[in-house]
Parts: C-alpha cells; structure tokens; sequence
C-alpha cells in the first residue's frame, strides 16, 4: 500500500486535460452524482484511463463532494486500482489453488524472469505490466495466465514462451521485452 | 416461432470460452450455411456444463448427443457425418478411461450421471442471454406463484420448512434470516446477492451466474416479497466480466418483460435490482464488509450483532445471500419444501454445488445430494487422480477450510461432518491433492493468502497471519525448528479468538487441519530437511538419470540459468551451484524418457552429488 502511496505522488502534477475532467464529470453523472458510486467511478476511470493519476481521484472527490482523503482510502484499499501507471500489455498469471498446486508459482517465476519484473511491476518502456491474480475460476484450465484479456491454460514455460513471443509482438511495432537475464 | 429440426448448442462457461468455443461457434455456422443448413439447424450458446475439464463442448438436441474436445478443424467433417449423414461421430464424444467404448449421452457419462441437479438445473440447455428460454423452462413460475397465491409469511414458512441454509460457506438457516429480517419495523428495507466469490479454486457462483442468471433474478425477487424490500443489489466480482455482463442483460430484459420495476405481474408488487462490481478484495466477501463497499467506502468488517437482518446496509434491515442460495428459492418455492427437503441429510437439506479442481481427471462443477459421501465425488464423479498417482487429501472450503486426508473419504459431505472433521462447507471449492502436493507448502499458500486478504483491522488477524506465515515460510526453506510447532498452534488460536470476522476467525484452519492429518510431513521439513511431495525447493535437488538421457538438448535450451552442461546425444549434467530449482528442465523433458529427476533429504543430496561424479570425463 506505501508503494502504491509513493508512487501516485511521484507521477502526480502536470496539466490536467480538459478531456480528462470531462470523463470524470460524465462518469459521476452517469451515477446520478450519489457519493456511494465512488469505487463505480473509480473502475470506469480505470477502464478508460488504465490507472488513476492524482489528479483523477482529485477530480473525483470534487465532482461526487467527497474529501480527497475519503477516495483515496477506497483505492488504496480495493485490489483492482493502479496508482501506478499500467502498461500497454497486461500479462496476468493466476495463483488460485488449482493452479497453485498445477505449479502456477513456477509458472508465475518464469514469467518475472523472462519480462524482468516482479509481480505488479510495469516495464520501464510502458509496454508491459505483469500482474498476479488470486482466481479467475478457470480452474480446468490450470496453470492458467491471461495476456490481454487471452486465456492460455495448462502453461508451462515453454508455452509461456511461445505466448510471450505472439502477444507481446501481434500488432505491435515495439520488439518484445527481452530476457531479463540475458541482456 | 421459426423451428428447427436441430439445435446445436455450444458451452459457452468461462472453460470453453477461454479454449475456443466462440471459434468453434463460429466455424459451426459457417460450415452450416456453406451445407445450405441455416433454416433447419441453429447454433446457440449455452451457459456451463461444468465439464471443463473437457471443454469446448457441444451437445445436439433432439439427437441428445454430447461431444467434447472439438475444435474448429473438426466440424466440416461433424456436419457431414451427423447433420448431412445422421450419422454420430464416435470418434467426439467422450470415451472413459481404461479404454471403454464411447459414451454418446451426456446422462451416461459419469461425471453427470451422479449428480442432481437444482441449481444447475438450467446448464447447458438454455441460452443465459434469452428470458424466453428460462420462461420455457418454468422460469418465474415460483415468483408468479408467490406473488399471487402466497403471503410473506407463507413464503418464509415454505424456504424454513424446506430447510434451506446459507450456501455460502457458514449454513445459516434461511429462513430464519428472513424471518428475523421480515419482523424488523424499519423501512426501506434491502436485498442483496452475494457474489464476491473471493475463494481461490472455488467457481460455483460465477457459472451459476453465467448459466442461468434469472434463477438469480427470480430467488432475489421472491426474497424482495417475503421481507418487504423494494431494492435489490448483485454484487459481482469484478474478476467475472462474463458473469457481469450476463446478469446485466437478465436484468434488462426481466424489467422489459415486467418481471422487474414497479407492479410487477399486475400484483402491485415493486422490486428492482441493480449490479455492483467488487473491486477484488477476499473479505468483501464477508456480509458486513460487502455491505459497507456497497455503501462505497473500504470493505472492513463490523461487529455482529446486530445483524444485516436488523441493521445491515445503510443501517437498515438487510437480508443477504450467496448466488447459490437464491439460486435454490425459485425450485422450493415453485416445488414445494417436501420436494426439496427429500434431498439430503438430516441437517443438511437439497444440493451443494462444488468445484473440483487440482489433481483431478475430471475438473468441473458438480452438483450433488448433501450427504454424498467423498469417495463418491473424487472417484465416482471425478473419475480419480491423473497419472494414477496416489490421493492425499482435499482441501475444501478455501482459506477458511482444511484439508481431510484419505482415511477419511467415506465421511459425508454434509455442514456438520465436515466442520467437526477440521474443515467446512464454505463456499464449495475442493480441492484435490496428490502425492506431489506438500501440504505445509499448501498450508503456507493459504497463510500469504489470508495475511495479503486480511483488512488489518483486527491485529490478532493482521499481526498473526503474518507471523503464521513467516514461521511457515522458515520451515519450507529447511530452517524450522521444532517448537515452531507449538508456536502455530498458539497463534492459530490466538488469531481464532482475537478476529471479529469470518476471515480471521477461520484463517488458522489450513494450518491447523495440516498440522491435525500430516504432522509428519511438518516433521520431514523440521528434522530430516526433506520434503517427502518433492516440491519445496530448498530441500530438493534435480538431477539428471545418465542412464535414461538421450541427450536430445531440450532441457538444456529450456534452463533459464544456464545450469545444463553436455553435447547432443550424450547424458546432460546439471550445476547444482548454478540451479535455480525452477523445476522447467523437468517438465520439458519427454515423460517417456523421465530423466530428470527430483529428490530430497540427505539421501538425496546424496545421489545429486553422485549423478555428476558419475558423468564427468
């Protein structure tokens, strides 16, 4: 949670977009400006804008009359809010039980090898965030891992490397991230 | 009404979906309208079968055959054979191990065949998206009929005579909740569905969700009647965007066709409901913490009582439920209490619908009379374990449960068996363990769970998970010693008696349930330093068998360390200094050459220090 903190006050500031503070205002309006709509709100920015910048859940907290402190609370504390920029790609692995005992962590490790990072680390360039997940209830499908929304079951990491190498690089001009051990 | 003389009907739960099943859809119409078919075929989807372990699957009707494991490059010659030809084509449908012949029927095969179904009712046989399809299958019949010919009192007396109890996870009565909501003064008064179904390996409600949203609907209204609410909420997990786009559509068309709004069915009765996604935290799952998310701030836990009933979401009388609960009202209702109070136990009344899932063959949703005995469901219903290997325990009821060992699989699969047996009924995940399973490794998964879930506003909670996993963590590393035995013991307890809510007072269960059945296994890890399940990496080593490698160089390309040495058709060696035990040298390497292999313990160490010695020039 204190990384969550620091990180949101690092990228905050800078020009607030006009665009910005009309989807803030649309979205509480959709909500009929009622103050328990604020993690509704909040999941609508974060489907828009991928994460919530400072000045967000700034503009939140005015347009639904909330304290600053009070929004920020409720994303600090729900799992599904980034403070932090996300990348462009999401590679999700699942460490439900099911696949936990299918060997989703060993799955999980190759995966932080491979992209470089940790679990909940976006890569430097922006392309890649690489997340955990509790369950996805796809449990025939163990070891599960989820890149962009595409369900790959019964990994291993030779098929991790396979699903890396078509995802990350499909319509998409950047190379692929490269093996952190190796560069 | 446009009729068809087949109706090809795809499942379209999150297993098939996520292996193809909108491909095969696809490809099905496409194949169907080339064959000049489209006027007398229909391609549908379906909600989950629950045999995803199988998936994707298609059943045809009227033919009721069943096939499975198809994919697009199959269909051309499946229209052919059996919609051109009307001829089944054995080589789809699903064969039972030990080389029996193919089984056509979905009722004969049997991880269907043992199972009753009521919740599950509807799966596989409607399209979740059309109201129309419920309705045919006597949908809001049970609302019609407790809107128009019962009282309140009429209702709560038939759900309390049916014996129905909570199904997610505690067994409260129902109908003693509702009784006890339906005294209260206050008003407004509220309806809520639970559906945060935060359990890792549990996925009951959300196919429940998926399949058949207006049971749902339906149980929520007729709860909404008997307390007197006017305002109903679904709260879904944000991590079933299925799930919520299902429920989102039921409800559109449950208020077109006057099922929801005001004066509904012309009875002057108004109900109405409205979707909130959770925002993915374990304990918004617990009842009071829900009801404070939905009321928009953190999900933490208040204390009971007084009770939702009496005081639940914005201090007002609150009756919540879990999906599978409201899923069971509309049958009662529509069936009677004798019909549903037939099944089950003497305590335990109907069906509970379980996910199995782990080391099973058969990984799926199934839906059982309460009572069945364990044995039933694993082997009966779950076809045993893969490969053959040896069964160890279930784990069952999540974070809050434990783990029940093989001695005793005859126990009944009921809430109080189960209970007094060191697990619970919770919200219905089963998970199967085998021989490679370590159960102290499986109780520290639990323990990281609950300590990375726990809110932390109860300190035995949020200061013992940690300490429990932390003394768990040093003994998977090979560095326990043996009082830390006695150390979880005390703090189970402690984080037991000190918690206000389900999570904490059940967090310890994994722990305690392990240390109840496999001590011994604790003990290996404290004294021998070994892992007897060969999983926990400091204390196993992997080598290479010279005598069953080919050195064929596969392993050798998959080791991210660099750790394998050796040349193309000589035996390959590992560097045990430079091993980082990620395990991929022996997954990749073909299992009919099996020459990597794990071991542990000093006699371990042992033939890994040997292996090498053995190989070099």
């Amino acid at each position: 949670m204190k990384t969550k903190l620091r990180s949101a006050a690092a990228t905050g500031s800078g020009a607030f977009r006009s665009d910005e503070s009309a989807a803030v205002r649309a979205i509480v309006r959709k909500y009929g400006f009622q103050k328990r709509a604020v993690i509704q709100v909040l999941q609508d920015l974060q489907e828009r804008f991928r994460w919530l910048s400072p000045d967000l859940l700034e503009a939140a907290a005015r347009e639904l009359g909330l304290p600053l402190a009070s929004v920020f609370s409720v994303a600090t504390f729900y799992k599904s809010f980034s403070l932090a920029p996300r990348g462009r790609h999401i590679c999700t692995v699942c460490m439900g039980t099911a696949c936990h005992v299918r060997g989703g962590a060993a799955v999980l490790e190759h995966f932080e090898r491979k992209l470089g990072l940790r679990a909940g680390q976006t890569s430097s360039d922006g392309e890649v965030t690489l997340e955990r997940v509790n369950c996805l209830g796809a449990c025939a499908l163990a070891p599960l891992a989820v890149v962009d929304g595409r369900y790959f079951g019964q990994m291993s990491e030779a098929k991790a490397d396979e699903v890396l190498r078509t995802s990350l690089q499909a319509g998409n001009s950047r190379p692929a991230p490269q093996d952190g051990r190796r560069t | 009404m446009k009729t068809y003389r087949t109706h090809l009907l795809v499942c379209a739960g999150t297993g098939c979906v996520s292996c193809g099943a909108f491909g095969l859809k696809e490809a099905l119409e496409k194949e169907i309208a080339r064959r000049g078919l489209q006027d007398e075929v229909l391609v549908a989807a379906s909600g989950c079968n629950g045999f995803c372990e199988r998936g994707p699957l298609l059943s045809v009707y009227p033919d009721n055959i069943f096939y499975q494991k198809l994919t697009a490059v199959d269909v051309p010659y499946l229209v052919e054979e059996h919609l051109l030809k009307g001829r089944p084509v054995p080589k789809f449908m699903y064969v039972p191990p030990a080389g029996k012949a193919p089984v056509p029927r979905m009722s004969e095969i049997d991880f269907f065949k043992n199972q009753r179904l009521i919740v599950l009712r509807n799966r596989g046989r409607i399209d979740p998206e059309k109201i129309e399809e419920y309705i045919a299958f006597d949908g809001y019949e049970g609302l019609a009929k407790a809107l128009s010919a019962m009282t309140p009192e009429d209702i709560i007396a038939e759900i309390t005579a049916a014996g129905l109890r909570g199904r997610g996870g505690a067994g409260f009565p129902t109908g003693k909740k509702w009784q006890l909501c339906r005294r209260e003064a206050a008003t407004p008064k509220y309806i809520i569905c639970n559906g945060d179904e935060g359990d890792p390996g549990a996925f009951m409600d959300r196919s429940v969700l998926e399949a058949d949203p207006h049971a749902v609907i339906e149980g929520m209204a007729i709860g909404a009647k008997a307390i007197g609410a006017a305002k109903g909420f679904a709260y879904i997990r944000d991590e079933y965007p299925l799930a919520v786009a299902r429920m989102g559509i039921a409800i559109a068309q449950a208020r077109e066709r006057g099922l929801l709004g005001k004066d509904i069915l012309g009875t002057g009765f108004d109900f109405d409901l409205e979707i909130i996604r959770g925002a993915g935290a374990f304990v918004s799952g617990e009842e009071t913490a829900l009801i404070a998310s939905i009321e928009g701030q953190r999900a933490s836990p208040r204390q009971r009582p007084p009770y939702p009933a009496q005081a639940g979401l914005w201090g007002q009388p609150t009756v919540i439920n879990n999906v599978e609960t409201w899923a069971n009202v509309p049958s009662i209702i529509r069936r009677g209490a004798a019909w549903f109070s037939g099944l089950g136990t003497e305590t335990s009344k109907g069906t509970k619908v379980f996910s199995l899932v782990g080391k099973i063959r058969n990984t799926g949703l199934v839906e059982v009379p309460m009572g069945l005995r364990l044995r039933d469901i694993i082997y009966g219903i779950g076809g045993g374990i893969p490969g053959d290997r040896e069964f160890k325990a279930i784990q069952i009821g999540g974070p809050s449960g434990g783990c029940i060992p093989k001695e005793l699989l005859d126990l009944p699969v009921d809430y109080e068996s189960l209970t007094k047996a060191g697990a619970m009924m919770g919200s219905g995940g089963m998970i199967v363990m085998d021989e490679e399973t370590c159960m102290v490794d499986i109780a520290l998964y639990f323990l990281r769970f609950t300590q990375e879930e726990s809110c932390g506003k109860c300190a035995p909670c949020r200061i013992g998970t940690r300490q429990m996993a932390g003394i768990l963590a040093r003994i998977v590393a090979g560095e326990g010693r043996l009082e830390d035995i006695d150390a979880l013991e005390t703090l189970a307890l402690t984080v037991k008696r000190g918690s206000l809510c389900g999570l904490g007072q059940t967090a310890p269960n994994p722990v305690l349930s392990t240390l109840r059945y496999f001590r011994n296994e604790y003990l290996a890890h404290i004294t021998d330093r070994s892992c007897p399940a060969r999983v926990c990496k400091n204390l196993i080593t992997f080598f290479i068998d010279p005598e069953a490698c080919v050195g064929c160089l596969l392993c050798q390309k998959q080791c991210p360390a660099g750790a394998i040495r050796g040349e193309r058709k000589k035996p390959h060696v590992i560097d045990q200094a430079a091993c980082i035990k990620c395990g991929a040298c022996f997954n990749v390497c073909p299992a009919k050459i099996g020459a990597v292999k794990k071991s542990t313990g000093a006699g371990g160490r042992a033939s890994a220090g040997e292996s090498p010695a053995r190989v070099e020039p």
